[in-house]
């Protein structure tokens, strides 16, 4: 699966090591080798990847990503192994072929072949007291709800699994059936597939979490019914893919009130990334706009805020800004940096 | 001039001591830092890594097995922090082979068995990770006296902590058994000062945005008569009488500044925060071996706003420890 792509600054290429000051980035970066490759499904590549220096890879909870670079973008795409001291880091990405060009890149790559990522990022964990974990997956959205599986079973955890695929496309399917038994239902035709949804938000014990990850208009679908059902947010978790790629807003120009300087940010590239290139290191993790980690105090100018960290009141209040993914309103947006 | 006893090398326990106050004037703080960092004091350095292993590491092991004999309720598990668990015993495992690899090794033996070799306890053990049989006792209790550090482990759910499991026997006045299941706000609930300024939903929010594997640390003291590791709330009878005693000669001795170095590591498989909690104590015979940390505790204490040294139960010493200090560095 995919989120948002990130172009770094085409000088950040260029750099073979990453500066001294980048030193959050730089710790968290993963210097990987392709070690196996197969195909999951039509169309589904299964990369299998070792650390280069052949060290031991850091574990994950269930359901986290892998930010890798690929060529000019940056690409998420879940893990599917429980994250329990892995070995090896597997993804299984899908063909797209009108995207832009990170999954393309990804099946060009051969057993050998060396690539960077950052360390796995989890947004999408199991919570530890739900009574039962209901995992539903559409299509190439079965990836961290595998992970999923794989850890329920690991730990004894109570779990359904509903698997929503177009007959004869469905990913790791050997796999799932050997690993959850009983507990995999599959549902080849639509219908079904939501029929089943229903029957299992419905059903469900109290206490039950549901995971959902797949298409857009399938997880609106998910959550709607779920929300109009009674179920609490709370215990609502959805990791989506495919997530539309922001728009790359009108060109601006970060004036740097403490450093007295103006950094030009153009369009298509996130105010992060130019202060980056700028030789202004802010700290950063996501670069999805939901860590809060990059934000910067804004002195002067209006933020065209598009993240999801900062509250409607942080908003309003209009002096801070997630810089990985928010722009600026005005031609000018002045930062205390 | 220089004085017989400052031109003598100071003992390890000083060098190795984490000396908290930077200024001469004490408030709470979020004061978090990345860990493993090496921190420069008037007297040494510490901080190199996460786990400290010193000298008394055999008698704090002894200390902590005796503890938890005869009260078992200071280990505490709710049933769905397994997972947590088990990632903690791998973590401070690991860690504890990375601070002094002489005396600790952890080998990977395939199918997820481990040996773990302990000299320093001759203890030497195999077992099977995630299966809670395949050791002697339960994980956290097997792993406490091996560790000089108490170990709280905070479930994120909710949008909030949870001290859902912990041991803890070196607790300065609070109880792990009282205190599972709460949020990380409730369990902060006594502290004064800390909740108009929001330092504790501020450090709430900094945890809950970890990412897995990063380790942060920060200091908390407060003073302790007599050489005492364990003055947990369970145990009040038996130490809270000496904060009422009188000092005497005796007192540069007996009184002991008690620092907690606490690391905040978010532990990679399971999510968790572990929040593990080291104490030091060094008595104020030793802290006036180095004269700006003599100085500057006697700054402090003087200068505590009266409500937090009553929290801290410094009320009825503070004023002879300043007096005390003052005189030790008069010439």
């Amino acid at each position: 699966m995919t989120t948002t792509p990130l172009v770094p600054p085409a000088d950040e290429l260029a750099r073979s090591d990453p500066s001294p000051t980048v030193t959050v980035q730089a710790a968290g970066r993963l210097h990987l080798r392709v070690v196996g490759t197969s195909v999951a499904a039509p169309g589904v590549r299964n990369l299998v990847l070792a650390r280069a220096d052949g060290a031991r890879l850091p574990a994950y909870p269930p359901g986290s990503h892998l930010v890798l670079h690929c060529g000019q973008r940056r690409n998420a795409y879940s893990l599917t192994g429980c994250g329990t001291r892995p070995g090896t880091y597997t993804v299984s990405v899908l063909l797209l072929a009108d995207g832009q060009g990170g999954s393309r890149w990804v099946h060009g790559l051969q057993v050998g072949d060396e690539l960077v990522a950052d360390r796995p990022r989890s947004a999408f964990a199991p919570v530890s007291t739900a009574t039962h974990h209901l995992l539903v997956a559409g299509g190439i959205g079965i990836t961290p709800v595998l992970s999923h599986a794989r850890s329920a079973v690991r730990w004894g955890r109570s779990f359904d699994l509903l698997y929503g695929y177009r007959p004869g496309a469905a990913a790791h399917l050997a796999e799932l059936r050997a690993l959850c038994g009983a507990y995999l239902h599959e549902l080849p035709v639509m219908a079904n597939f939501l029929a089943a949804v229903e029957a299992a938000l419905i059903g469900s014990r109290i206490g039950t979490h549901l995971y959902a990850c797949g298409p857009a208009p399938m997880l609106d679908a998910v959550v709607g019914r779920a929300g109009e059902l009674g179920w609490p947010e709370e215990r609502v978790h959805t990791e989506r893919f495919s997530a539309e790629a922001l728009d790359p807003g009108e060109p601006f120009e970060a004036v740097l009130t403490r450093s007295a300087r103006r950094v030009p940010v153009p369009s298509g590239t996130s105010l992060l990334d130019a202060l980056d290139g700028a030789g202004v290191t802010v700290p950063s993790m996501c670069r999805q706009g939901v860590c809060g980690e990059c934000r910067v105090a804004v002195l002067d100018g209006e933020p065209l805020h598009r993240d999801l960290f900062l509250s409607e009141q942080e908003r309003a209040a209009g002096d801070s800004v997630m810089c990985c993914v928010s722009r600026s309103r005005n031609p000018y947006l002045e930062l205390d940096l | 001039m220089t004085t017989p006893v400052q031109s003598r090398p100071l003992p390890q326990r000083v060098r190795d001591f984490p000396f908290p106050f930077p200024t001469d004037s004490y408030r709470y703080s979020t004061n978090v830092e990345p860990a493993g960092r090496p921190k420069a004091t008037a007297g040494g350095t510490w901080g190199a890594s996460v786990l400290h292993v010193d000298e008394s590491y055999a008698s704090d092991a002894a200390e902590c097995e005796a503890l938890l004999r005869a009260d078992p309720s200071r280990c505490q598990a709710l049933a769905h922090m397994r997972p947590a668990v088990w990632d903690a015993l791998l973590y401070v495992l690991t860690e504890l082979e990375r601070a002094q690899p002489g005396l600790f090794q952890l080998e990977e033996l395939g199918h997820e068995q481990f040996r773990w070799t302990n000299r320093a306890l001759d203890v030497e053990q195999v077992f099977r990770y995630g299966d809670d049989s395949s050791l002697p006792d339960d994980p956290l209790r097997w792993l406490a006296p091996q560790l000089q550090d108490d170990l709280v482990l905070l479930d994120q759910r909710e949008d909030a902590l949870w001290a859902d499991a912990g041991v803890v026997t070196a607790a300065a006045d609070w109880s792990m058994k009282f205190d599972v299941g709460m949020s990380f706000l409730e369990v902060h609930g006594p502290v004064p000062r800390i909740h108009p300024e929001r330092i504790i939903s501020r450090a709430q929010d900094f945890l809950m945005r970890l990412a897995p594997g990063e380790e942060y640390r920060r200091t908390n003291w407060t003073m302790t008569v007599g050489r005492r590791l364990d003055s947990g709330t369970e145990t009040y009878p038996e130490w809270g009488p000496d904060r009422r005693l009188v000092l005497g000669q005796d007192l540069g001795a007996r009184l002991h500044l008690r620092v907690e170095v606490q690391h905040l590591v978010r532990l990679p498989s399971s999510g968790t925060i572990a929040f593990l909690i080291r104490t030091y104590l060094l008595p104020l015979d030793d802290i006036a071996l180095v004269p700006a940390w003599r100085d500057r505790v006697a700054a402090v204490l003087d200068e505590l706003p009266e409500d937090m040294a009553d929290y801290k139960g410094l009320t009825r010493f503070r004023s002879a420890a300043v007096d005390w200090l003052r005189a030790a560095g008069a010439p």
